[in-house]
């Protein structure tokens, strides 16, 4: 196998929110494949700078794939080909020689486009102000190990809490739910003793929250679980409606 | 002219902290509602500070660069936090937690914020747990601990390999039910570029909006920084892309005073550089080194694969040179051990710069599930960014820059020497000395932010109660607006030929050369003159594409380059006048026989602090004396 590669991007620009986009295709060769995605349109980026054209704007910090702010849309998938993994995790082994590669930013009602391929995910953190947390305020509280958490409990509130609000899941889904997301948080909370007080108010919240934003309903594609780079199971949304209508039900 | 009192309260220091909170003066309930404070920041140190500031009552602005406060650089943070809990009856105790910390830093920080730190570790992990944060456990339900490198207890508590994440999604958790409040507000995607002073006192920043460009002026009666490290002067460390230096440079240059800017970590287990278009390094938990073992070949210039090179054919060098602590010796050590391997012409991979971390001798001790439960995540990463299988073959690892124990000088009320200007976390330089321990940078992230600053801005605060918010169109916030539009013109101005990463990249290099693992007087000089031709080459020729008024991401890495080529002086500077080694700053004028760091207490037990002198001056040292009234100054020695 060659170490590098020869490829054509087709990538979405958009100027700003309210001009329209189009696809640009460009050109990028002697790629090498132990690059990531991200270092792949680093060198795009220097090369149009070098050729007085505007680089690329694209939305990443971390690059280790806990962050959640990479986010683009490679040939049709959130996050690019592999599973399990954001888009600066991913690397150019992954892709063949003399490919062309399409790059779109997320796109959802709830999630404009800033430019390019940066989009704003203000929604997310909305619906996280609405009750994505336990009301306690610093002070004193309890020795930690006053609360006792089975392992299992424990391992199962983590797996919900892995996620990294990428967004992911928005942009898979056909419908751009945003209920994988919620669920997430709704059910690292309602599994642990410290979320049980607020536990009915919490889910309305964050529900009515993410319905207000726009985000679309959820048809149990599963769309979201294959493309969460954090693998969060759609047995999280399962517990969200259970929680939901366990909760509308008291709040009658 | 700046003072330089470090404040630290009379009396033993046990006693201290818990004299200082009963007897430091409040600002009651109906005036907090009238103050107005500013965090920059919103990692641990900037979203618990800003957190806990509001449930008291106070009106909170917050910033942060990234979308989200969540995705503050925080979030990365692997391995775990430290706390003196005690919960493995192991002999831990907040003395020893201290002690640790104090040894760790070779004796170059302050015994009482040190020991404060200790102290209030243990609340942070209650704090923590009664927020949700799904710390490990164990079969029983009691939190697990694991033990971390340079010590002997088991006092770090994990969240699989995700602490930082889950401590951060916790403290932003608490902001964003603040913000919910709106007794927070929140502006994300916005970058601080000013301080502003009136009187003498911070009162205000100037912010760029990201998205817009607009130029922004904020009032605030005290202004909090918590704005992370820099080591990305480097160009390659483990720091995200975003982390800088401008926050504290602004401030640097407003007259804070700068504390050990050469004080760098330099992390001892970090996937190899494998090319030039490479943009950052990965880092391996350091808790790899609780089950891996390190090793190089014993002859120079072996090509063979690992697997075949037989056991006597390899040199385990920490546990041959360190018996006692072996592969858990501190970062430094472990960090310049690998060094001189590679420089003995011993280093492997393709590169020759990396040794051997390997987990075959694990693997057959405990069996494979009982590695992959440990880390798995820490192995799969290792696989996606190499391509190799770690169960299979030994990874390759090789120091990378980490973590910057250098930041702003801050008096133990973490108030930096210009009155009402405040900073927290990784930002000040406060705690480690001259080098961190392992799962000690989370600890005191948390313990500044939701345990000590919103005690100690009282102090001051409670002196602000007359003070009325200050218009912002006075004429200090539009003198502060108009310089940083008139650098940001100058910056779009220059239409060079080189890019902004290029630059950076020269900078990073000449820094990783000379005033990186090793250092000495003359690769210092040497670099020091070519940093400042870097700069003078930045200012003629850099080539800055786009425009001031719209989302510009090569605009912003400008600023924070142009401020990165200004402290990478100071940090040649402060290196150049430190002539001693200690922790994470080796002189190589000053080493043991045996080649190890060797401290100069007799002319070097203090905290440098710089102080600005205007562009192009040279900046003026003022000293912090070290006072050791518990410890026992003595050479560190994990043999
Ligand atoms: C890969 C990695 C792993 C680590 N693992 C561990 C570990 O296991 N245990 C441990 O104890 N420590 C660890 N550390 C160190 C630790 O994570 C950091 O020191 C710590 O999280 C820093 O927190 P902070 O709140 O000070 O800053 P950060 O989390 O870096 O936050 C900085 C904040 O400031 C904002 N900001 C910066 N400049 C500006 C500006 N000009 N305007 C507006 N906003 C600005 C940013 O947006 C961000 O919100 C690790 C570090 C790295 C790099
Ligand atoms: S659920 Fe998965 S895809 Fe959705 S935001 Fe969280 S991590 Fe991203
Ligand atoms: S850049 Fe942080 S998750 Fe990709």
């Amino acid at each position: 196998m060659s170490d590098t590669l020869n490829l054509t991007l087709k990538i979405w620009r958009q100027k700003s929110p309210s001009s329209t986009g189009k696809f640009e295709s460009y050109k990028l060769n002697g790629v090498s494949t132990h690059m990531s995605f991200l270092e792949m349109m680093d060198v795009l980026n220097e090369k149009l700078i070098k050729e007085n054209k505007e680089p690329v704007a694209f939305d990443h910090d971390c690059r280790e794939g806990i962050c959640g702010m990479c986010s683009m849309y490679i040939n049709g998938r959130a996050h690019g080909p592999l599973k399990g993994t954001t888009t600066c995790q991913l690397h150019m082994r992954h892709f063949k020689d003399g490919e062309t590669i399409t790059i779109e930013p997320w796109r959802a009602k709830a999630f404009p486009v800033i430019k390019d391929l940066v989009v704003d995910r203000t929604a997310f953190e909305n619906i996280m102000q609405a009750g994505g947390f336990v009301s306690v305020n610093t002070g004193s509280p309890a020795d930690a190990n006053s609360i006792l958490i089975g392992k299992t409990i424990a391992d199962e509130a983590m797996d919900g809490a892995a996620c990294i609000g990428c967004g992911a899941c928005v942009a898979a889904c056909k419908n751009a739910s945003a209920m994988l997301f919620v669920s997430a948080k709704v059910s690292q909370l309602a599994l642990l003793p410290q979320g049980q007080v607020e536990r009915t108010e919490r889910v309305l919240k964050m529900v009515q929250t993410m319905d207000d934003a726009g985000f679309g309903n959820c048809s149990n594609t599963g769309a979201c679980e294959a493309e969460c780079p954090k693998e969060i199971s759609v047995a999280h949304i399962a517990r969200l409606n259970r929680e939901y209508l366990m909760a509308s039900i008291a709040g009658e | 002219m700046t003072t330089i009192d470090s404040k630290v309260p009379p009396g033993p220091l046990s006693e201290k902290w818990t004299k200082y909170r009963s007897t430091v003066k409040l600002v009651n309930p109906a005036n907090k509602r009238h103050i107005e404070i500013i965090v920059v920041g919103s990692g641990l140190a900037g979203a618990s500070a800003a957190a806990s500031l509001a449930e008291l009552g106070y009106k909170v602005k917050v910033f942060c660069f990234q979308d989200s406060p969540r995705r503050a650089h925080s979030i990365a943070a692997q391995g775990g936090i430290n706390a003196a809990k005690n919960y493995q009856n192991d002999g831990d105790s907040t003395y020893r937690l201290f002690y640790d910390t104090i040894k760790g830093g070779d004796f170059r920080s302050r015994e009482a914020n040190v020991y404060r730190l200790a102290e209030v570790s243990a609340n942070i992990i209650d704090q923590c747990v009664a927020q949700g944060v799904p710390f490990a456990r164990e079969y029983g339900g009691l939190l697990d601990n694991r033990s971390f490198g340079g010590v002997q207890v088991s006092r770090t508590f994990y969240a699989r390999g995700q602490t930082g994440q889950q401590l951060l999604l916790g403290a932003y958790s608490a902001l964003s039910r603040q913000i919910g409040k709106k007794q927070v507000q929140m502006y994300n995607r916005h970058e601080m570029l000013e301080v502003v002073m009136i009187d003498g006192k911070a009162r205000g920043i100037i912010a760029r909006d990201l998205v817009t460009g607009k130029l922004e002026r904020h009032f605030g009666h005290a202004v909090v920084l918590a704005t992370g490290g820099y080591g990305n002067v480097f160009f390659l460390s483990t720091n995200a892309m975003g982390c800088n230096v401008t926050a504290n440079w602004k401030a640097y240059k407003k007259g804070a005073a700068f504390g050990n800017p050469c004080f760098t970590q330099i992390h001892p287990t970090c996937i190899p550089v494998s090319g030039d278009y490479q943009s950052k390094l990965t880092l391996m938990s350091e808790s790899l080194r609780n089950d891996g073992r390190i090793w190089v070949p014993k002859k120079e210039g072996d090509k063979r694969k690992p697997i075949d090179i037989p056991e006597e054919e390899r040199d385990y060098y920490l546990e041959r040179r360190y018996p006692a602590f072996g592969n858990l010796v501190p970062r430094d050590v472990a960090s310049r051990a690998a060094k001189q391997a590679c420089d003995e012409g011993k280093g492997v991979g393709p590169s020759g710069l990396a040794v051997y971390l390997d987990f075959r001798d694990a693997i057959a001790r405990l069996g494979q599930p009982v590695i992959a439960a440990r880390y798995g995540n820490l192995f799969e990463m290792y696989d996606k960014i190499t391509g190799e299988d770690p169960y299979k073959t030994p990874m390759r690892i090789y120091p990378a820059v980490h973590y910057t124990m250098g930041g702003l000088w801050v008096d133990y009320n973490l108030m930096t020497t210009v009155k009402g200007l405040y900073a927290l976390g990784e930002c000040n330089f406060s705690d480690h000395g001259a080098n961190r321990l392992g799962a000690s940078a989370l600890m005191q992230g948390l313990a500044d932010g939701y345990y000590v600053i919103p005690y100690t801005i009282g102090e001051y605060l409670s002196g602000e109660i007359m003070t009325k918010a200050i218009p912002t169109d006075h004429a200090a916030f539009a003198d502060a607006e108009n310089k940083v539009k008139e650098r940001i013109d100058k910056l779009l101005s220059i239409k060079g030929s080189q890019s902004v990463d290029d630059l950076h990249k020269r900078l990073g290099k000449v820094m990783w050369d000379y005033c990186g693992m090793a250092r000495n007087e003359e690769g210092l000089k040497k670099a020091k003159v070519m940093v400042q031709q870097i700069r003078e080459e930045f200012w003629k020729d850099v080539k800055v594409p786009g425009g001031a008024f719209e989302f510009n991401q090569e605009l912003e890495k400008a600023g924070r380059v142009a401020d990165f080529l200004e402290l990478g002086e100071l940090m040649i500077d402060d290196a150049l006048n430190r002539k001693e080694s200690c922790g994470g700053h080796f002189r190589e004028e000053s080493a043991t026989d045996k080649g190890e760091a060797k401290r100069d207490d007799a002319n070097f037990a203090y905290v440098s602090a710089w102080e600005y002198q205007g562009d192009n001056q040279p900046a003026k040292l003022n000293k912090e004396p070290l006072v050791f009234e518990e410890m026992h100054l003595a050479e560190r020695n994990y043999e």
